[in-house]
């Protein structure tokens, strides 16, 4: 009896994490690649030393944004697909107000994140007030509003940000999140300060659900609306709510890169696929902030590990990929893993 | 000898930390209907679910027509003849009746469904047993009665000899409640056996022949039905002495609470449900809604608590309009409800209990203060609230989803009265629950009008309504029809009522 519903939030993404390191080790050996070599090359990769330690964490601090919009979301009964999008104009947003003006830090860089999440609010609000007033589907719109973002960001780079370049003009040092003193101490890493906003916007969306009354209205909408409704809740106003919220954590994850890991942004050919990831780690971290700071680091580790692999252990960068993939799968199908285990829980009996 | 169809010997039926089932002996005679009466988590389900094969007993032996069977799986249970209709109906809603009864065996003709075929087959079966169903029509367009004798037809299509109705009643009127007895009688007719589970006792004494009552797990033995009483059943099942009428003063009305004129309510297809209702509910009385379900009563009630727009007509609370307001504002000024639908709206079942009793005033003080929820606050008024109501649950803590329906409907009852409303709005208040927890709940309500708090009731048990009603106002068509005082009426009267054939009525067309 005393397999809680706790342990097994835990037990469930811990388990799927090593039975996907366990396929994609087997697939490393049938391919004739040694996987103990494969995974010492991830390890070496991405913790090995300062340098590959600070690039991971720099990887990692979009992905808890990303992760923190997405979860949010999940937990408010919504499919926000969008996060992608969401960065795309948070970044956006960052670097056109990190490059247009001057100002002391104290005001720039603040601000420069304002614009980003504001950006990325504005992005959730509105398939969140067509989710709320009209019933469209969130995940139709959410998607749609992701290939708005890429386009017409690439338009505004060329034509507003930059003079018909294929990057926006370097934003100002007063509203960049980089650091010497941090490039320095990780060998001339890309980490930024923007780890700490990172955490402390995980506190924050824990602190909003879990501990205020309006992430109880939230959290009750996103389980039943009906209740909700009947309780007397504005089940529409919380929709529209958990989508501002959730855009504005993508949106700041898209200043990351704008303000941090590059100081300014390139036109995209394609998505940077931040948001997307975010979907993963928001499902392996359970919807909830702490495990998404946890699964951000799984797959920041992941990411930056694996460029490694090629190059120190000789397996292709394809194959990374399908193991990388892989624990995902094992991730997204966690469902069969809760089965197996409640199995065993009854026969164990 | 006595000739059983089916025997279940012994049954013992462990889950993780209890035993559901404790040395539960049931033998089944040809051509009976034979109950399995018992309170809500005394065990049924799981008995019938190891006898459908959905469980192993880790004790005790099943015999079918005298042989001992091992049922591994629902489709073995088929095979032996046994069939079971779920509470729940598992049907598809937008393939025809003729479609879901063949899902899974279906007639081939040349590698096609040979769907004629099956429709002939359907429809003579359906005629033999007296069940009127079209095999052509589609599960969404029927009532749920007639979604029951598909379900009944899928288990005697597969060959079923003997049937597992899994609480038939709970989900029909009182009209559909006679046709099913009716077609449970010329089921036994052709020979088959029935299991009828339930917790009404009054069906059992219409139409069972033998009642085997399981009382917390354990099974308390079998008597023939022509020998006991309710009486004697009620306190089988309970363990207790059971009241059934229960125990009032007469009402002593006071001031008008609600009072609802020419109201007008549409449903969510823009049909009107609600045509032009007049209605008054004062301090201190029970007023019953009586009325077959689906002729507005569910709009009215969701009218009055601003959960559906009202078109025209006013409601007023204390003399003050509360017509069209938001649910919260319509709470806010003295409306308690106890909705029809408790898995729906009447609990968020992923919270916790004690999350769950705070639902509405969550943001006031002091289960919060600046916007910065109180845990220590909700809980301890959680932890108050089951003690008084006495909600079985292991802790506050617990997921209201993991509690059993009366234990649910009891949660929502203590946080609804505890509130101290002017009007307490109870919506089928006792749907599905069984009567130790009836008894309670019934017992609240008076309490609460004895404090001199407006009570309306609303009910398709006219046992109900005519115990704890004040004042009934039958509803047809979307109007009130008739007022009447419980002590000059009885069920022949109110039924007739209910469908309309009333004097006013024909005056008024």
């Amino acid at each position: 009896m005393m397999f809680t519903n706790r342990m097994f939030n835990i037990l469930v993404p811990v388990i799927s994490v090593l039975l996907g390191l366990i396929a994609g080790a087997i697939i490393m050996a049938s391919f004739g690649y040694n996987p103990l070599n494969g995974y010492q090359a991830l390890w070496a990769g991405s913790f090995g030393d300062i340098y590959y330690f600070g690039e991971t964490i720099r990887q990692v601090t979009p992905y808890i944004f990303t992760g923190l919009a997405v979860a949010f979301a999940f937990r408010s009964g919504l499919f926000n697909i969008g996060a992608e999008g969401q960065v795309i104009v948070g970044w956006l947003a960052s670097v056109w107000v990190g490059a247009a003006f001057d100002a002391p830090m104290i005001i720039h860089l603040p601000l420069a994140l304002l614009a980003a999440a504001l950006a990325g609010a504005i992005w959730g609000f509105i398939p969140g007030l067509l989710k709320a007033k009209l019933g469209v589907h969130e995940v139709i719109i959410t998607i749609m509003m992701n290939y708005i973002a890429l386009h017409v960001s690439n338009a505004l780079i060329r034509s507003v940000l930059s003079e018909n370049q294929d990057s926006s003009d370097p934003i100002k040092e007063s509203a960049s999140l980089a650091s010497n003193w941090l490039m320095e101490m990780t060998s001339y890493s890309r980490l930024h300060f923007g780890i700490l906003i990172a955490l402390f916007a995980a506190m924050i969306m824990w602190f909003l659900l879990e501990k205020t009354t309006a992430g109880f209205e939230l959290r009750s909408v996103g389980f039943n609306q009906h209740a909700s409704r009947y309780a007397g809740m504005n089940v529409g106003k919380n929709i529209i709510l958990a989508m501002v919220i959730s855009g504005a954590f993508a949106g700041l994850g898209g200043a990351m890169e704008g303000l941090g890991t590059f100081g300014y942004m390139p036109t995209h050919s394609a998505f940077t696929n931040l948001g997307f990831d975010g979907i993963a780690v928001a499902l392996l971290g359970g919807n909830n902030a702490f495990g998404v700071v946890l699964a951000a680091l799984l797959f920041g580790t992941l990411k930056i590990g694996a460029l490694n692999m090629p190059t120190a252990a000789d397996v292709p960068s394809e194959l990374v990929e399908i193991v990388i993939a892989l624990i995902i799968f094992f991730v997204a199908s966690s469902y069969i893993i809760r089965w197996v285990l409640l199995r065993f829980k009854k026969e164990g009996k | 000898m006595e000739n059983y169809v089916v025997e279940m010997l012994n049954i013992r039926k462990e889950f993780p930390g209890i035993v559901a089932n404790d040395n539960i002996t049931l033998q089944v005679q040809e051509g009976e209907i034979h109950a399995l009466l018992g309170e809500n988590g005394a065990g049924k389900s799981t008995l019938m679910n190891v006898l459908f094969g959905l469980y192993q007993p880790e004790k005790g032996e099943i015999r079918v027509n005298g042989k001992a069977v091992k049922i591994t799986d629902p489709n073995v249970a088929n095979n032996l003849g046994i069939g079971m209709v779920h509470q729940h109906f598992m049907l598809v809603d937008t393939f025809t009746v003729t479609q879901n009864i063949i899902l899974g065996s279906e007639p081939k003709k040349g590698g096609k469904i040979d769907l004629k075929k099956a429709e002939q087959e359907v429809a003579e079966l359906s005629d033999r047993y007296g069940l009127k169903v079209d095999p052509r029509a589609k599960i969404k367009d029927i009532s749920v009665g007639m979604q029951q004798r598909v379900e009944i037809l899928k288990t005697l299509y597969r060959g079923a000899e003997v049937l597992i109705l899994d609480e038939p009643t709970a989900v029909l009127t009182p009209q559909e409640i006679k046709e099913l007895i009716e077609i449970m009688r010329s089921l036994i007719k052709e020979g088959k056996s029935i299991i009828l589970i339930t917790h009404k006792l009054k069906e059992i004494m219409e139409v069972c022949d033998r009642c085997t009552v399981v009382r917390k797990g354990q099974g308390i033995g079998t008597v023939d039905v022509k020998d006991t009483s309710p009486d004697e059943l009620a306190s089988l099942m309970v363990g207790r002495e059971i009241s059934f009428t229960t125990e009032k003063t007469a009402a002593v009305p006071k001031d008008q609470i609600l009072s609802v004129k020419s109201l007008q309510v549409q449903d969510s297809r823009k049909v009107g449900m609600v045509k032009g209702l007049d209605l008054e509910v004062r301090a201190g009385e029970i007023v019953g809604i009586a009325g077959v379900d689906g002729n507005g009563q569910s709009e009215l009630i969701e009218a009055i608590t601003g959960l559906r727009k009202v078109e025209s007509g006013s409601i007023h609370l204390n003399g003050k309009a509360i017509t069209n307001l938001p649910p919260r504002k319509v709470t806010d000024s003295g409306v308690s409800h106890i909705p029809q639908d408790r898995h729906k709206f009447g609990l968020v079942l992923d919270f916790p209990v004690g999350e769950n009793m705070v639902l509405q005033t969550y943001y006031k003080k002091p289960f919060a203060k600046k916007s910065v929820l109180s845990y220590k606050n909700i809980y301890s008024h959680a932890k108050r609230l089951i003690e008084e109501y006495d909600v079985r649950t292991p802790s506050e803590y617990t997921k209201a989803r993991a509690l059993s329906g009366g234990n649910q409907q009891k949660a929502i009852i203590g946080r609804e009265v505890d509130r101290s409303p002017d009007l307490l709005i109870a919506a089928q208040p006792t749907r599905g629950l069984d009567v130790g927890a009836i008894e309670f709940i019934h017992k609240k309500l008076i309490e609460e009008r004895d404090k001199g708090r407006a009570v309306l009731l609303l009910s398709f048990e006219l046992d109900e309504i005519l115990n704890v009603s004040d004042r009934i106002a039958v509803m047809f068509d979307g109007k009130i029809v008739a007022n009447v005082n419980p002590s000059e009426t009885n069920e022949q009267e109110l039924g007739l009522l209910m469908a309309g054939s009333t004097v006013e009525k024909d005056g008024e067309r």
